[in-house]
């Protein structure tokens, strides 16, 4: 017998299930216990660049709108910066990049506030006064230099938990008027058929002079949203 | 050694996502291939939480709800680790829970199970892992609950769990059973994991070291998070 690799294994996922509330959203299971609730304010009273609503719906292979989901998002600051120690830098104070938000009972919308993240610079540590040099050609945050490690599109990540939903599902929204960006992101360029693509990008208006990107999320069907294995 | 990369999930040891014995995902379950994403900045980083985000009550959910004493129920003590496939300790991260009361009813709008509400008990914790990766949380055991999948479907007693981790790609939610519990194997939703150390890994084991005597029976259930390579050598692509 040769050695053993002593590696632990994953736990493994289970639903998060029909009550998924009381533990991650108890207001909306319809008590109070916390002194907060996390991941109500995204972005915080500081954040510079373009506040936005983003809006949508998570919709079934039946065509109806799933009411009992969470989703968390995470995002990076209007600098391209997340707030980690590996996050590129410094970002705001009160800035978090992360929200978590549930379906409405009655009609499954979800909706949120925050900023608009900037392109990601894909390699940590940097300051902004370089970053567009750095953009061009720079190795990204992992030494690399490679065309798949470009800088990415500003976009928002997301996990998505259900009732019916055996382990969460990992997308990303990118911006209808990033669509320069968006040509030469490295992530939406690896799904190979293109007309999936267009799962990925929410649709802006304009309501009471905030921007509003509308995400509809499919998890079945025609037009089936595309989820990532990160 | 720079950390780079989480090691790759080994999706064979999590439930897929069509499982039709668990109705409610055959319509919930996308059918095309998840796209692979090598790790960006976005997947490698998540979100920091720190002690001004929780109180130290919560993880105690005896006392987090409770006005006019405690919860009916079996008091249990619900303590372990967060680690990584390699074993080693992840500090600092949110692990939260929630549950049913000791009758198998949860505080929640949408719960209409005739298990009585207990008015002392609300149903969730949360708390920080220490250095060591270290948790724990007293509660009531939870009572197992029907549920409408079959005409007569039972959940096993359970806590469910979600666990950060460092990255958003570490990101879990899973459930927490308990040694010994006949339902487990009959249950639709623990069934949907195709393997059995994977199951196993799921059930908590008493851990009579870890009672307070006279007062609460303990279990051990350790979480692991994915591992993190680290770069020994420097990738070189394919056309560099
Ligand atoms: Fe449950």
């Amino acid at each position: 017998m040769p050695q053993t690799l002593n590696y632990l294994r994953e736990t493994a996922s289970q639903t998060a299930g029909p009550y998924v509330h009381i533990g991650l959203a108890p207001g909306a299971a319809g008590f109070d216990i916390y002194r907060q609730e996390l991941g109500h304010d995204i972005a915080g009273p500081n954040a510079k660049g373009e506040r936005i609503r983003v809006e949508g719906l998570v919709i079934d292979g039946t065509g109806s709108p799933v009411k009992d989901v969470l989703l968390e998002v995470w995002q990076a600051n209007a600098e391209g910066i997340y707030a980690h120690p590996e996050g590129g830098g410094d970002v705001e104070e009160g800035f978090r990049g992360w929200g978590r938000v549930i379906t409405d009972f009655e009609t499954g919308e979800w909706g949120f506030d925050t900023v608009k993240p900037g392109p990601v610079v894909p390699r940590a540590k940097m300051t902004s006064g370089v970053r567009q040099a750095v953009r061009e050609s720079h190795p990204d945050w992992m030494g690399r230099a490679d065309e798949a490690h470009a800088p990415m599109a500003p976009h928002l990540n997301f996990w998505i938990v259900a009732r019916g939903i055996n382990i969460g599902l990992n997308t990303r929204m990118y911006f209808e008027d990033e669509a320069e960006d968006n040509a030469k992101d490295p992530v939406i360029n690896l799904i190979e058929w293109e007309r999936r693509r267009a799962t990925l990008i929410a649709r802006r208006s304009l309501r009471d002079g905030i921007p509003v990107y509308r995400f509809d999320i499919r998890l079945q069907g025609e037009d089936e949203t595309v989820f990532f294995d990160i | 050694m720079k950390p780079a990369e989480y090691y790759q999930r080994d999706r064979r040891l999590h439930p897929p996502a069509l499982t039709p014995d668990y109705k409610t995902s055959v319509a919930r379950s996308p059918r095309y291939s998840l796209i692979s994403l090598q790790q960006s900045v976005s997947e490698v980083t998540g979100p920091v939480f720190g002690h001004n985000d929780i109180d130290p009550i919560d993880n105690d959910l005896i006392k987090n709800y409770a006005t006019a004493g405690d919860p009916i129920g079996e008091r249990i003590i619900v303590h372990g680790r967060v680690l990584d496939e390699d074993g080693r300790p992840v500090p600092g991260t949110l692990v939260e829970v929630w549950q049913a009361n000791a009758g198998g009813r949860y505080r929640h709008k949408k719960d209409t199970y005739l298990a009585p509400i207990d008015p002392n008990f609300g149903g969730c914790g949360r708390t920080i892992t220490d250095e060591h990766g270290y948790y724990y949380f007293r509660t009531v055991k939870p009572g197992a609950y029907p549920w409408r999948n079959w005409v007569n479907s039972w959940r096993p007693a359970h806590i469910h769990v979600s666990v950060f981790g460092r990255a958003f790609s570490q990101r879990l939610i899973t459930q927490l059973y308990f040694e010994g519990d006949p339902l487990i194997p009959h249950c639709p939703i623990v069934q949907t994991i195709p393997d059995p150390a994977a199951i196993e890994q799921l059930i908590a084991k008493l851990d009579l070291n870890a009672t307070v005597p006279l007062d609460s029976v303990a279990y051990r259930f350790d979480i692991v998070l994915r591992g993190r390579r680290s770069t020994l050598f420097e990738n070189r692509l394919e056309g560099n």
